[in-house]
């Protein structure tokens, strides 16, 4: 307890991916001094597993295309579940966004008069996705790097000291936020390198720790994302909605066994790539459910004509938004026209010349070449589908990012509303950009107008004691890795892409006895650098966002974008008013109902009605019919 | 237990920080050495074999009968040379002290240019100098100053070099183009082709794609533009030479032994020891 | 369908080390960082590793694997004897923390040294025009996953502790480069930052960077002697700048909007 660093911030951005980034800069333009929160060494985050692009109505390589148009697709993506108001800021903001990362010196892909190039992807009207090859992600991760980077270096001739304003923590997780009366007051963590603690005085904090995709066993996500700013904004008092959303990305690699799950990035199908099944059947055309009937192929010709003409031709079934796709795959596997082990065939290399593909795709080429053994350019890629991302998260406010806590705001993947159901390829990087920018922003003029803060002692020696808890219990205790084992186990087997009542069900009870033994996890080893400590601690974020995704799944009786239930296929309007909101209250996630937030009219006549019809009630539709009759008279 | 465990090197305070403690010089399990073994010996040989003709065979570089000259001794600018063999006339006496070879212009060209090359650097560096032997392979020097002082800060002049090399090239050109030369001047204006002939010009080729594929030619031709697309032609010529250049150590050794093989042929059917196949007059 | 393996993985930490010897199963199609995850979770549960995607997209898994830089996740069994000791081995230019995690913090503070990107002043966000083949070469230098195997395996700092001060690494003069040829960079002083300043000078261009990157980026060809070609137009060969006064021509023409 002698030990522990104490620092004193304007605002603590949590997370150092896309969303972390763009708020810390902001927050240091501001004027704030900010402290970035990286779990691992700075510039890893999962953002650079992010591939496709970035979506941004810019209208660079189609002209038709506009925020409403953009607006419209992600409702239509989310199944209109989405707030509105989320979406149609990110679709307004999101060109300025990527702009600005230009004059941070990103280099995006060019089209031929120079502007930023826009590819086609699931879901997205027109080409949208800013992107450079398949690494945008990357490019994106660098580029804030590198503007948080030239910031220190403004401080350095400022102040002589590079991180006068702006430091960067990296390696360092943190385990607990601290209110006083109600509001942030700071948070506490560990530094993985020493194991020493550390505290943060703050009187905002902007949570941007991405998903949870590490409690499940298939998974294109690192060990990185285990829900901590989930559990952390539960733990605060912050509520959670849309928890029962997962995006299984239709699309990871299947063989071999030990990179199950990683990503193979939709551009494979935006660019031409094509799902085969075990019989050589193009089985997407299939799958297209009526919502989407009128924008999609049904011929193989017509599908195909649609890559070199996009005025006078229907989009390819493979770019259905990903929800479909994958449970598209899942059926394929299960009907038994599945490959060996388990996936489909995504095959380019009968439908683009090998150069073609090693231009568009490298890192497909080289991920395949090089952790396969398999040359995308002569042979089909084996895939299924994986766990991506979580469109439930955090509760907030849609123009200023704020849970319900005071001085916490969340941005990006932890956030919840923005992608409703089902997320769009490329929403999440501009998703980021947009609501990290403005994290960043309302949290700094949160602090502005918050008094100095302070941490209790006693509530640092609360969490160092809870943090050191797993270290003195020892190794005859439960084994860390066997229980995150068994904890994806259930999650992968029974709250997966299909669920059922009775495995959820199942689900919750293997939760609750998981539970006590995550109570008594143990590990050996000091606190430098002690890899089974640091998941030891994790696990109870795991734990508690799984048991999040499960009630949330349980109740919600209908199958919605991320959510699908075997025993309710259909989607039913009246569910689609509802969301489920997450509390936590004596270590136990309890659900409360509430109403989405209704679009404003104006917005609603975007839609045609016979599109409505799909999603809405007959009341809503009521009330769309006399908004509309009074639009006309206008 | 195999270990490799050393005691590590006491933190000076203020010093740095102390690396894993491992004492092998490396622990690459690969023939590592053998890249390294087998180009500063094929190197050594190739300077074996030029020192010992420019300095002590003098002769036997030129076949009267079909102009075949030597790349090792042209331009032929010595008193000594004949005068068929010396276009650019002989403006140097006969006899030259011993520490002077007959070919020195052309040999200290090649060797500013070759020595200066960004691939032979690479090479005799981990050759001879060790600087590293291999990758990842502990480097025996104490001190190491790159090329950042006298002498090696003259690495820098190799661009030079390659102006001169391709001054020497248009020679080595003219003078492939004169050895299409037949035995009887009355045949076909005096045109023959013998395997000589051949040589000659697989060597020019090679020695044309070792100093177009140079990285100095790769710069000067559009590598220090910014904006390509304001120079289309120099960007088209960059594309280009950026493919030879990837080639660039193949053609460094390629020409190397061409040059080696010329030389031992048109010395041979100069000194009579095999006649040269003909194909045409 | 398994079959063990011998596994030698070094374990300690600044205070002195050793390798410790492993028989651990190994399954078709795994990685490096498969076994050592195999190693954490059944024997060992604190050996410290480094590690993020495990799809060789992040750079962090970094470490000697039968001494040469690898990447963990990238390094397939298969490419090993069934009978063949494999040695794994923190990358050895860097501080030890712990086992086979390093303390990378050098080419942080390399990077913090390297003046950012400078904006052209008379450009609006949104107003950028460039064309594909102006940042293509920069492109790929923004490849970087920042594995830091190039700066491990450089033998001016992996074998010369006292160079670190003076010396950046081929993950910086891949910056430089890019920065270099960035078609809107406002800066003009990158080469004689690069000489100066980032030691440029001190690599010797044997390549070994390159043979390293996972990324395959042409880090000697392609940037080191590209910037060392630039430095000596900069600084070296008194014709070029003759020519320049002469015909009052710069390279850098300044950033148009066309």
């Amino acid at each position: 307890m002698t030990n522990i660093e104490r620092h004193t911030y304007d605002v603590v951005v949590i997370g150092a991916g896309g969303a972390g980034l763009r708020a810390a800069i902001e927050a240091r333009l501001a004027g704030k001094k900010t402290a970035i929160i990286s779990k691992s060494l700075f510039g890893k985050a999962h953002t650079v597993m992010a591939e496709g692009g970035a979506a941004a109505a810019m209208g660079n390589v189609n002209s038709k295309d506009n925020a409403n148009v953009h607006f419209c697709d992600t409702m239509r993506g989310g199944k209109f579940l989405n707030n509105f108001r989320m979406a149609e800021l990110h679709a307004q903001e999101s060109p300025a966004r990527i702009w600005e990362l230009e004059t941070y010196g990103a280099l995006f892909d060019r089209t031929k008069d120079g502007k930023i190039s826009q590819r086609n992807f699931g879901g997205h009207e027109y080409p949208r996705l800013a992107h450079v090859g398949d690494r945008t992600g990357l490019e994106l991760i660098r580029t804030l790097q590198q503007k948080i980077v030239s910031l220190q270096q403004e401080d350095n001739e400022e102040f002589g000291d590079y991180e006068a304003r702006l430091r960067v923590f990296d390696e360092c997780t943190i385990t607990e936020v601290f209110l006083d009366g109600g509001k942030v007051s700071g948070c506490f963590g560990y530094i993985r390198e020493s194991g020493e603690f550390v505290v943060f005085e703050a009187p905002a904090i902007v949570l941007a720790t991405g998903g949870v995709g590490k409690s499940y066993k298939v998974t294109s996500n690192s060990w990185e994302y285990t829900g901590d700013g989930h559990a952390l904004a539960l733990r605060a008092g912050a509520t959670l909605i849309n928890m029962e959303f997962l995006q299984f990305h239709p699309t990871g690699m299947v063989w071999p066994p030990s990179v199950k799950g990683i990503l193979v990035t939709e551009s494979v199908r935006g660019d031409g790539g094509v799902l085969r099944n075990s019989e050589d059947k193009r089985f997407m055309f299939d799958y297209v459910p009526d919502v989407f009937r009128q924008q999609y192929a049904e011929t193989e010709e017509e599908a195909d004509r649609w890559y070199d003409d996009q005025e006078n031709n229907r989009r390819p079934p493979e770019l259905l938004p990903r929800d479909e796709v994958a449970r598209a795959i899942n059926a394929e596997i299960k009907a038994g026209r599945g490959t060996a082990s388990g996936g489909v065939y995504l095959d380019v290399s009968t439908r683009m010349p090998a150069e073609v593909i090693k231009r568009k795709l490298p890192s497909m080429y080289h991920q395949f070449k090089e952790l396969a053994d398999v040359d995308i350019t002569k042979q089909p890629m084996e895939v299924g589908p994986t766990c991506h991302y979580i469109m439930g998260g955090v509760e907030v406010d849609p123009d200023t990012t704020a849970a319900c806590v005071p001085g916490l705001f969340a941005a990006g993947e932890v956030s919840g509303g923005m992608h409703g159901s089902n997320r769009l390829g490329g929403n999440s990087l501009s998703d980021l950009l947009v609501f990290g920018k403005r994290a960043g922003e309302y949290a700094s003029a949160h602090a502005s107008a918050t008094k100095r803060v302070t941490v209790a002692d006693s509530a640092v020696a609360a969490a160092a004691e809870t943090a050191l808890a797993p270290l003195e219990r020892g190794e005859s205790c439960e084994n860390p890795y066997r229980l995150q084992q068994e904890l994806q186990q259930v999650m992968g087997d029974l709250v997966g892409l299909i669920r059922t009542r009775t495995e959820l069900e199942g689900s919750l009870t293997r939760l609750a006895g998981l539970k006590e033994r995550i109570a008594k996890v143990g590990v050996t080893g000091g606190r430098r650098y002690n890899p089974g400590w640091h998941l030891a601690l994790d696990l109870r974020n795991m734990l508690v966002v799984s048991e999040a995704t499960a009630r949330a799944a349980l109740e919600r009786e209908e199958s919605r974008g991320g959510h699908t239930r075997d025993d309710f296929p259909a989607m039913r309007p009246e569910w689609r008013c509802i969301n489920l909101v997450c509390t936590l209250a004596d270590q136990s996630i309890g659900l409360t109902r509430k109403p989405v937030p209704a679009m404003r009219p104006e917005l609603l006549r975007l839609f045609k009605r016979a599109e409505l019809t799909k999603y809405l009630t007959e009341e809503e539709l009521a009330e769309f019919d006399a908004i509309a009759g009074q639009g006309s008279e206008n | 237990m195999t270990t490799t465990s050393a005691k590590p090197s006491p933190a000076m305070p203020g010093g740095p920080r102390p690396r894993a403690a491992i004492a092998a010089k490396t622990l690459r399990t690969d023939r590592w050495w053998l890249p390294s073994l087998l180009s500063g010996g094929g190197f050594g040989l190739f300077v074996l074999y030029t020192g010992i003709r420019c300095f002590f065979i003098q002769e036997s570089f030129w076949v009267e009968q079909y102009h075949y000259l030597t790349p090792v001794f042209s331009p032929c600018i010595s008193e000594k040379c004949p005068d068929n063999a010396s276009d650019l006339g002989q403006w140097l006496p006969a006899s030259l002290p011993f520490f002077i070879p007959l070919p020195i212009l052309t040999l200290g060209i090649l060797t500013v240019f070759r020595l200066t090359c960004y691939y032979y650097r690479k090479m005799y560096y981990r050759a001879y100098f060790m600087s590293p032997p291999g990758c990842a392979v502990n480097e025996p020097a104490k001190k190491y100053s790159g090329e950042t002082r006298f002498p090696l800060i003259f690495q820098n002049i190799h661009r030079y070099g390659w102006w001169l090399a391709c001054g020497l090239l248009m020679i080595n050109t003219w003078d492939a183009v004169r050895a299409f030369h037949g035995a009887d001047g009355d045949v076909a204006g005096g045109f023959g082709i013998g395997l000589g002939t051949l040589i000659i010009w697989g060597n020019l080729v090679m020695l044309w794609g070792y100093s177009v594929s140079c990285h100095a030619c790769r710069h000067i031709t559009g590598g220090r533009l910014k904006h390509f697309s304001r120079h289309p032609v120099r960007y088209w010529l960059w594309t280009k030479v950026s493919k030879l250049n990837a080639k660039h150590m193949e053609f460094a050794w390629a020409s190397l032994f061409s040059v080696i093989i010329t030389d031992v042929y048109i010395m041979s059917v100069s000194a009579g020891w095999i006649t040269d196949l003909r194909i045409f007059n | 369908m398994g079959t063990d393996r011998h596994f030698r993985v070094w374990r300690g930490n600044e205070a002195g080390g050793e390798l410790k010897d492993y028989q651990v199963e190994v399954n078709e199609g795994e990685v490096a960082l498969d076994v050592l995850h195999r190693i954490q979770a059944t024997e060992e549960p604190d050996l410290a590793v480094r590690w993020n995607c495990k799809a060789g997209k992040c750079g962090s898994c970094s470490c000697e694997i039968n001494g040469k830089p690898r990447l963990a996740c990238m390094t397939r069994m298969s490419t090993f004897e069934e009978t063949e000791t494999v040695t794994v081995t923190p990358i050895r230019t860097f501080p030890i923390v712990r086992d086979l995690v390093t303390d990378v913090s050098f080419n942080y503070a390399k990077a913090l040294a390297m003046p950012a990107f400078k904006p052209p002043g008379e450009l609006a966000p949104g107003e950028y025009r460039m064309q594909q083949v102006d940042i293509e070469r920069s492109q790929e230098f923004r490849k970087c996953i920042e594995c830091f195997l190039c700066q491990t395996i450089c033998h001016v700092i992996r074998d010369h502790e006292e160079n670190k001060e003076a010396f950046s690494g081929p993950r910086l003069f891949i910056r430089a480069a890019e920065l270099d040829m960035h078609p809107l960079d406002a800066r003009s002083d990158r080469e004689e930052f690069a000489q100066a300043a980032q030691g440029l000078g001190l690599c010797n261009i044997t390549k070994c960077c390159t043979e390293v990157c996972p990324e395959h980026i042409k880090i000697t060809d392609n940037a080191i002697i590209a910037m060392k070609e630039r430095v000596v137009d900069e600084r070296f060969d008194p014709l070029v700048r003759l020519g320049r006064k002469i015909f009052r021509r710069d390279r850098r023409q300044p950033a148009s909007t066309k």
